[in-house]
């Protein structure tokens, strides 16, 4: 989806604020919120790439003024009742609907410590896929412009590039984050000049990096 | 090819009001998610003391210092930084896929993600505001240069910047390069100077630190 998420190589958008000694957390809600989004992947009813996609479909005015957490907590309210853990009117109101049955949650404290499990993305298969490209292989990004989630930035399509390596076989998100199926794949390090994906203007000696799917790549 | 993929009822996207009061919206629904049985509150919990406390870029300071004094052990974590990694137990060999780009007299790596806020939480904690903001995201893979130049960062043209997109589940990590004058230091010490933006490849490493550099870890 061309949406304003997909921000490599936009411009004007202002300095980079940073700010010293920046707390993990801003507010305690932020916490909550951090939380609650890691212990609700516990139920498997969504996957990262689908919570991601939360985040693309809101209004691009809102994903510029929202921060970081906000954004979160929509896409997890989304997500809830979207994926059927909760209705919109409890969510709309805090309040479990009447009669509604109470579950044990997947996540407890003891299975947190010492690595958050809940954090571990698991989108690697150990699987026998056959690659399609190998190191030093020439190749060109497609030039596609999906509708839904994508991890193809809008600033590589149709440029040419070069194999760097092989990651090996991952989920596709264009299909996992619908629900579409793994769709699983070889993923590359594809290493771009800096000169292709921006013109003269660039150093000749830089370039970017991006790891790309077997479906974002034709051969050269 | 990528067809079409998304249903149609995914892209009648309603955008959902956004909610005002943020703080009181979220406390509602973690009641709701408690009282549903969907979440454990002593979970989130400790799910918040862990990023709270346990998981930021000491850790990632560790393993740059021990790089920096243990040759074999930097050829390792180079070849294989999860493997690496997991000698200090915050990281699982089977877990989240890892790489460490080194930084060279000649080479300068930055980690950016323009898609989203892709991360190396295991090793650096959870990401700063100014690393998930736009201006950030979009001109870190236009004008590296220039936002090297905002950190206080300036680049010889006999350097070739390397600027790595987490457009996958990969996360990236760049081994600054250990700075002069600190040979008689000891391992530990020389974690101390490592910075999360080294670690990101906004800054370098100083010695000795400068006073008032307050990017602190917990």
């Amino acid at each position: 989806m061309n949406g304003i998420h997909d921000m490599g190589g936009m411009q004007d958008m202002g300095p980079i604020e940073y700010e010293k000694g920046e707390p993990v957390f801003h507010t305690p809600w932020e916490s909550r919120v951090l939380a609650m989004v890691l212990a609700t992947f516990s139920w498997h009813k969504w996957n990262l790439d689908a919570f991601r996609h939360t985040r693309e479909v809101l209004p691009p005015e809102d994903y510029l003024r929202l921060s970081y957490y906000e954004q979160w907590f929509s896409g997890l309210r989304d997500l809830l009742v979207r994926r059927g853990l909760a209705t919109a009117a409890e969510v709309e109101n805090g309040v479990p609907a009447a009669g509604a049955a109470k579950t044990t949650p997947p996540l407890t404290a003891d299975q947190v410590s010492p690595v958050p499990l809940s954090t571990r993305i698991h989108a690697q298969r150990d699987l026998q896929v056959s690659p399609r490209f190998h190191a030093g292989q020439s190749v060109r990004a497609r030039n596609i412009n999906p509708v839904g989630h994508t991890r193809l930035p809008r600033y590589a399509r149709g440029k040419a590039g070069t194999i760097h390596r092989d990651h090996g076989v991952f989920v596709f998100p264009d299909t996992n984050a619908h629900f579409l199926g793994e769709k699983p794949q070889h993923v590359y390090s594809v290493r771009f000049a800096a000169r292709e994906l921006w013109g003269a203007q660039a150093p000749e000696k830089d370039c970017v990096y991006l790891d790309m799917w077997d479906d974002y790549l034709d051969p050269a | 090819m990528t067809p079409d993929l998304a249903p149609a009822h995914e892209h009648e996207h309603e955008h959902q009001a956004v909610p005002s009061e943020p703080a009181l919206r979220v406390k509602a629904l973690e009641s709701l998610l408690v009282e549903k049985g969907l979440v454990d509150r002593a979970a989130l919990d400790a799910l918040v003391d862990a990023y709270e406390h346990k998981i930021g870029p000491r850790n990632g300071a560790r393993v740059v210092a021990r790089a920096w004094v243990d040759p074999a052990y930097k050829a390792r974590l180079l070849a294989d930084a999860n493997d690496a990694m997991a000698d200090f137990g915050f990281i699982s060999r089977q877990g989240d896929r890892i790489l460490v780009v080194e930084n060279t007299p000649t080479v300068h790596n930055l980690i950016v993600c323009t898609l989203c806020s892709c991360y190396p939480w295991a090793v650096l904690g959870l990401p700063p505001v100014w690393y998930k903001s736009a201006p950030y995201r979009s001109r870190a893979v236009i004008d590296p240069r220039g936002v090297l130049r905002e950190f206080g960062l300036e680049l010889g043209d006999d350097v070739q910047v390397r600027v790595w997109d987490s457009t996958a589940e990969l996360r990236y990590l760049v081994l600054p390069e250990r700075p002069a004058g600190t040979e008689a230091l000891s391992e530990e010490d020389l974690a101390a100077l490592v910075t999360r933006d080294a670690m990101v490849g906004v800054a370098k490493v100083v010695f000795p630190p400068p006073k008032g550099n307050d990017e602190r870890h917990s």
